[in-house]
């Protein structure tokens, strides 16, 4: 069970990541969309929405860089692994917190408000409770982490993931003995992965970072086949 | 010069009389949807009034539209593109669904299922969005309606600004006239600026603004960025959609339904020509009342030769150019000078004109003893203030809308002394600038306004850039509510590619 859920898991999380997103980009372009419901309901989103992202994406970047970043170069920078430690339970804690406040705004908001209730789908409502008991259960670790430190026990779910990343098939192996908060947090984890192509969580792969490429603002479009010559 | 053709219209004000007709042919062919109930397309306003949404004219609150900074850069007024992605988590720019209204329905079925009561059953108000009951209606489509409700509140009109507006509010010296407003289809959108990612363009072949639905993630900001308010979030889809100018219909030569609907034949659509390469200097002009005069700039003339050349070069076709000699939007605007831009202090150079209303001597009993200017009365004593058309047509400079009015009041002059005396009159049509031939003219295109003078649409010529015979057995459209094609360009999963030709960006 436990080689099923941390060696073999989060291929199926991820295929299904990948494989999804490429397929619901192709085949229904339509439903790529952000959601908002701002337009229904100002209230409770100012603040919720700001708090909730901005939290979500330092936690998300901070467990990529985390997560992903193999120990020698930690090593090759002089950064100990307590230090580390510390410095992912304060900004993670902290980037933790405000994203529960906002996700918690955003819930009451979207379980209360009659206009977003009704306009929610199942999966609005199940993302956003998922999201909610990843950040609890994600906040719940700190305690764990507070008791060590030394970041030792971090380094086993470095060694899991970038295992994971460069097909070890022990890589579950690494983390047998850390508490159980943590495997149900990477397990949850995992589980968002997997349903990522189904929710409108696939608005993340649509940064618009293009609009900054984008010379000047005006777009025109032509069916044109060949271009008109510059003069 | 780079020419470019585009549909414009214009709307003579002084005929419409507020039917509506346009609002709700538009809204039964485009927005009886999901989503999109509390969106009009087009819609018609009582004025002095505030509008749909409420206030829309104020961009202190709204922000949409351009600005020149104070380094003379022309840059959306809700920021340049590093502050528009700074609100996208929440856009506090964006009106909320009550700044419209709350579309609603009636219970329409309590009538006939209600039980055997004492008092008569009632249809009660309910919510389209929530289903909720709503206890009172607070707001609706067209809610100021003929000067509904009261003045204090109507007042905040914006183009009130400059103007003593308490007078106004006696019944003496009540003012009003309609003004039905749709998607200004602008040489300058804001709308697509705003856009982060770039899924509203301009086409290239007849300038019609308009969203791709594949594309559009629902960002929101080009709700915002359209200083007109004319980008609707369809709540249902997420996605943002406009008025679409009807294309499928212009495409074929045929008038958008608004237009084709109008019973007071108030409105024109016609080609115009334009120098694309002039734009953005034409919206950075200075002051804002220099904008009205830096868009007619823009435009090219269809008769200078020159211009036909250089049209040709740009791959518009014979039929366009002629459709642009023949067009009504420039004889209105360009040659008789009686059509103006909404609003051209937002700097989006919009492609909707209007021609000001006439409207009746402001003091009836003094009629006869003051401003009569010859034939004509003054119109400075119109019941309408000019300083309040100038405010809602060129930026406040009341002078182009006075000679527009003049102009008007001439043709009637002269058309009455024609046919009720039978006198031809050419100092009339001297005294503002114009001949008997030209005004003949503008009667026959203003007052008579036949089918065949106001719409001089060309088609558009598909047959040029698709193989028509892959096209045949198609749908022809791709995207509606609850459809999607499922086929994109890319086509990774096989079929064949779509045989449509889509636009593609041009730089």
């Amino acid at each position: 069970m436990h080689n099923f859920l941390f060696g073999i898991y989060p291929y199926i999380a991820l295929s299904v990541l990948i494989i999804g997103s490429i397929a619901r980009y192709e085949r229904d372009p339509f439903t790529w969309k952000t959601s908002s419901s701002q337009l229904l309901r100002r209230r409770q989103l100012m603040l919720g929405s700001v708090l909730f992202h901005v939290g979500v994406l330092v936690i998300f970047f901070g467990h990529l860089v985390g997560l992903l970043t193999p120990i020698w170069i930690f090593d090759a920078l002089g950064i100990t692994h307590g230090a580390k430690q510390t410095l992912a339970v304060v900004a993670g804690g902290i980037a933790g917190v405000m994203a529960l406040i906002g996700g918690l705004m955003l819930f009451h908001r979207r379980i209360t408000d009659p206009r977003i209730r009704k306009t929610s789908s199942f999966a609005d409502i199940g993302i956003l409770a998922l999201l909610l008991a990843q950040l609890v259960l994600g906040i719940g670790t700190i305690f764990v982490s507070l008791e060590h430190l030394d970041g030792y026990e971090m380094t086993k779910f470095m060694a899991w993931a970038q295992g994971i990343f460069t097909f070890q098939s022990d890589a579950a192996s690494h983390i047998t003995n850390v508490a159980w908060i943590f495997k149900l947090h990477l397990v949850l984890g995992l589980t968002i992965f997997l349903v990522f192509p189904f929710t409108r969580l696939v608005h993340m792969l649509s940064v618009p970072v293009r609009y900054f490429l984008r010379p000047g603002y005006q777009i025109v479009r032509s069916r044109r086949t060949r271009p008109l010559s510059h003069r | 010069m780079r020419v470019r053709a585009q549909i414009g219209m214009v709307l003579n004000l002084d005929k419409c009389i507020g039917c509506h007709t346009c609002s709700v042919t538009c809204k039964n062919v485009w927005t009886s949807r999901d989503g999109v109930e509390y969106a009009w397309f087009n819609n018609v306003e009582t004025k002095p009034g505030t509008g749909y949404p409420t206030d829309w004219e104020n961009q202190n609150r709204w922000n949409g539209g351009w600005e020149r900074t104070k380094s003379g850069k022309l840059q959306p007024k809700q920021g340049s593109k590093w502050r528009i992605l700074a609100n996208i988590f929440a856009n506090p720019d964006l009106p909320e669904i009550d700044d419209y209204y709350e579309p609603f329905d009636f219970d329409y079925d309590h009538l006939k299922s209600a039980p055997e009561v004492k008092a008569f059953p009632t249809a009660r108000p309910r919510s389209r969005i929530s289903g909720e009951r709503m206890e009172k209606i607070e707001k609706g489509p067209n809610w100021e309606e003929i000067l509904g409700g009261e003045f204090s509140k109507r007042s905040e009109d914006y183009n009130f600004e400059g103007i003593q507006k308490d007078i106004y509010g006696e019944y003496e010296n009540t003012f009003m006239m309609y003004l039905p407003r749709l998607c200004e289809h602008c040489l300058n959108p804001a709308c697509a600026a705003s856009c982060p990612s770039g899924a509203i363009y301009k086409r290239e072949e007849d300038g019609i603004v308009l969203i791709d639905q594949e594309k559009c993630r629902g960002w929101r900001m080009c709700v915002s960025g359209c200083p007109y308010k004319k980008v609707y979030y369809n709540w249902s889809t997420g996605k943002s959609e406009k008025c679409t100018l009807c294309y499928p219909r212009i495409e074929s030569g045929n008038p958008t339904v608004c237009s084709e609907t109008c019973v007071g034949r108030i409105r024109y659509i016609g080609v115009m020509l334009y120098d694309a390469d002039k734009i953005e200097a034409a919206a950075n002009a200075e002051e804002t009342t220099d904008l009205y005069d830096a868009q007619l700039g823009v435009f090219l003339d269809p008769k200078d030769p020159e211009v036909i050349a250089a049209a040709r070069a740009d791959g518009i076709p014979e039929d366009w150019i002629k459709a642009a000699q023949d067009s009504p939007i420039w004889k209105m605007a360009m040659e008789w000078k009686v059509a103006f831009p909404l609003h051209p202090e937002y700097r989006t150079l919009p492609m909707v004109w209007y021609i000001p209303p006439l409207s009746p001597i402001q003091n009836a009993a003094e009629a006869g003893a003051i401003g009569m200017d010859g034939a004509m009365p003054d119109v400075r004593n119109l019941r309408i203030p000019l300083k309040y058309l100038a405010n809602m047509l060129t930026a406040g400079d009341e002078e182009p809308v006075a000679h527009a009015l003049e102009r008007m009041l001439a043709m009637r002059a002269y058309m009455r002394s024609k046919t009720v005396d039978g006198v031809i009159d050419e100092s009339v049509a001297k005294r503002v600038g114009l001949d008997g031939a030209t005004i003949e003219d503008m009667y026959k295109i203003m007052a008579l306004a036949d089918y065949e003078d106001r719409f001089v649409i060309p088609t558009t010529h598909r047959e040029q850039v698709e193989e028509a015979y892959d096209l045949r057995g198609g749908e022809g459209f791709t995207n509606c509510n609850g459809c999607s094609s499922g086929i994109s360009q890319g086509s990774l999963f096989g079929g064949s590619k779509k045989p449509l030709k889509m636009p593609e960006e041009v730089r």
